[in-house]
């Protein structure tokens, strides 16, 4: 009975330490000048991803802002073509062309990979419009920082799918800092969960840290979309432990606050469970840690050898050639 | 051929691209229930139902966003606004998220959205109402904008703008909504390809570069300046802003070797201002004077009726401008 369960939380903890081992080697790699632009890490945060994949299906679209490393990888995109995506690579999940905060994976049903805070929630509900027009059963999952709630594409996308009961979950990462501004000098609502009521959207309060927790209860609320299309919204409490980009280095907090949340670490925590459950063992988890910091430092040699994207090729994306048939 | 007006045929170009694919859809504020603002969309509601003509809150950056990530997956959402100046409150989604798409995923994802809806100063609105918004969006690549100014036009690229792969504008006129003109029968499938200008009028003295609401100015100021100048111009409608007809821009010219510019935009950074720097960059030596243009004045748009039509081209600042470059 618990085979297929257990089986599943040591992939996912498989998939969190690859997400976690994949950021830091991006992270080194920022820092030796081989990665341009602006890159945003994920870690602490793994938890919330990995629980929403394991909850949802592999065709249910899946949406989200710049942070987005991490959500290509859990939904299947290689390391290899994320690591090749931030070297600017004709190999990346956007051939180069989209860079960190715009990776795309059609064939995971990643659909970005959206960088202007907010305005990627609107999309989302066009996602979750299509799945109703094509009377499909397919959950759009749109995840979104705590940074976004206060832009106003985010109260729109909201009143429409609630107009028009569309099949979307909104899941806020609430990692308590928009940039460098906290939750408290941002917005006005004690609690931001309270937003979704405004719009008669069923919200929950989920703990990120805890993987376990992510993935049942938004298991829950998608069963009950699919059963029935709604919009929802959840709140995962969440924490980054790196700045906001790289170029962070996130003085506006305490090393107490740090401290708190790294004893509170996801993969340390669903270590634990699946230890004292005797569903792992030390070196089971040594062998996945050393596969996945093996995958990352592969995806590095892999992205420096890849090609850059042909300059014959410039103008090849702005438009696509050809009409409906 | 028969006569119907500019909105029957922007309404039958939406019921006939409505009919033939079902991934089609019409969103937009009133276009249902009320049957639109300008009743473009009458009757469409009753024909189609709600689930392909869908009333909006007033939240274009919201129902502009849903389109884009409906067609992320393949629908091909026409998105109205009610008038393109209240496209500016969506100009995020229309500038930022459907051009960039298809760059930004590598080539995985493209947009097949039309926004239409009216353009351009009508009548004493003011000027929040008044914005032509060509200028601005021309500027951005990955959209194709396209500005019919007869109903043939307005139904041919109307309907090949729905069924192009790429985001495309169709920037109507209000204040030839009503106007008449002759379009193929409805068993015609009238597809004007969008990049195409056509001569309006031939003429052989000057040519007259217009598009949009300056297209029936400049057909009526070239009958008066044949009878009170006589100066035979040209008329060439420019039809679609991007992509550019620079061919058919260069053989009326090659023929004339005078230009006048009509737009409805702003001079500063206007579309005139990009089809004179061609002109002058292919043809230099074939000009025999100066391109001028006439555009709005470089002001927001007053109220008063007699500042807004100061505001405006007119045929006397047209007449004006072609007697300069003829030398006349």
């Amino acid at each position: 009975m618990q085979q297929p369960e257990q089986r599943d939380e040591v992939e996912m903890l498989s998939l969190m330490l690859l997400i976690r081992r994949f950021e830091e080697r991006a992270s080194q790699q920022y820092q030796a000048q081989k990665i341009g632009g602006f890159c945003h890490l994920y870690i602490g945060q793994e938890a919330v991803v990995c629980g929403a994949v394991a909850a949802a299906r592999p065709d249910d679209y899946l949406i989200t802002a710049y942070r987005d490393h991490a959500h290509a990888l859990a939904r299947g995109t290689s390391a290899d073509a994320c690591m090749a995506e931030l070297f600017g690579k004709a190999t990346g999940c956007s051939h180069g062309l989209g860079g960190s905060m715009h990776y795309f994976d059609r064939e995971h049903h990643m659909y970005g990979g959206h960088a202007i805070v907010g305005a990627h929630v609107p999309l989302g509900v066009g996602l979750a419009f299509a799945s109703k027009y094509r009377d499909e059963d397919r959950v759009t999952l749109c995840f979104f920082g705590d940074g976004a709630i206060n832009q106003g594409g985010f109260h729109e996308a909201l009143n429409l799918a609630a107009l028009y009961k569309l099949p979307i979950i909104f899941v806020c990462e609430n990692n308590l800092f928009a940039m460098g501004t906290s939750v408290e000098r941002s917005t006005a609502l004690k609690e931001i969960v309270e937003r979704a009521e405004g719009y008669e959207i069923p919200g929950a309060v989920i703990d990120g840290m805890n993987f376990r927790e992510v993935r049942d209860a938004l298991a829950k609320i998608i069963d009950g979309i699919r059963k029935d299309p709604h919009p929802a919204f959840a709140e995962i409490r969440t924490y980054r432990y790196r700045g906001h980009s790289m170029s962070d280095p996130a003085s506006y907090r305490t090393k107490e606050q740090l401290e708190k949340y790294r004893l509170d670490d996801p993969i340390t925590r669903l270590r634990a469970q699946l230890t004292r459950e005797e569903k792992l063992s030390n070196e089971q988890f040594d062998k996945m840690d050393k596969q996945a910091k093996e995958t990352a430092l592969a995806s590095v040699k892999f992205a420096e050898e890849s090609p850059e994207p042909p300059l014959e090729k410039l103008y090849d994306y702005t438009y696509v050639n050809g009409a409906s048939a | 051929m028969r006569e119907i007006t500019y909105r029957q045929a922007l309404n039958e170009a939406l019921a006939e691209e409505l009919a033939r694919d079902p991934d089609v859809f019409l969103m937009g504020e009133e276009v249902a229930e009320y049957n639109g603002a300008y009743k473009v969309s009458q009757g469409l509601l009753e024909r189609f139902g709600p689930r392909r003509i869908i009333d909006t809150p007033i939240s274009e950056n919201g129902f502009a966003g849903l389109g884009i990530g409906a067609a992320m997956v393949g629908l091909r959402p026409i998105i109205e606004f009610m008038t393109f100046s209240f496209s500016l409150v969506a100009f995020d989604q229309v500038v930022n998220n459907a051009p960039n798409m298809l760059t930004m995923s590598g080539g995985q994802f493209n947009i097949p959205i039309t926004f239409r809806g009216p353009n351009g100063p009508a009548h004493q609105l003011g000027a929040t109402h008044s914005h032509a918004t060509e200028c601005l969006f021309a500027n951005i690549p990955g959209l194709k904008i396209c500005t019919p100014a007869t109903p043939r036009d307005a139904k041919g690229l109307l309907k090949t703008a729905i069924r192009d792969n790429n985001p495309v504008l169709v920037l109507e006129v209000e204040l030839l909504y009503s106007s008449k003109g002759l379009v193929e029968e409805e068993d015609v499938d009238l597809l004007i390809p969008l990049g195409e200008a056509e001569v309006k009028r031939e003429g052989g003295d000057v040519t007259i570069i217009c598009y949009a609401q300056t297209v029936p100015l400049a057909l009526a100021t070239a009958e008066r300046l044949e009878e009170e100048e006589e100066i035979s111009a040209e008329v060439l409608d420019l039809r679609s802003i991007k992509p550019l007809d620079l061919e058919a821009i260069l053989k009326s010219v090659s023929k004339t070797h005078r230009v006048v510019i009509v737009e409805q935009d702003r001079p500063f950074c206007g579309v005139g201002a990009e089809v004179s720097y061609r002109i002058q960059k292919e043809m230099f030596d074939g000009l025999d004077a100066p391109i001028l243009r006439v555009a709005q004045e470089d002001v927001p748009m007053p109220y008063n009726e007699r500042l807004e039509k100061a505001v405006l081209p007119s045929a006397e600042k047209l007449i004006a401008a072609v007697k300069k470059v003829c030398y006349t």
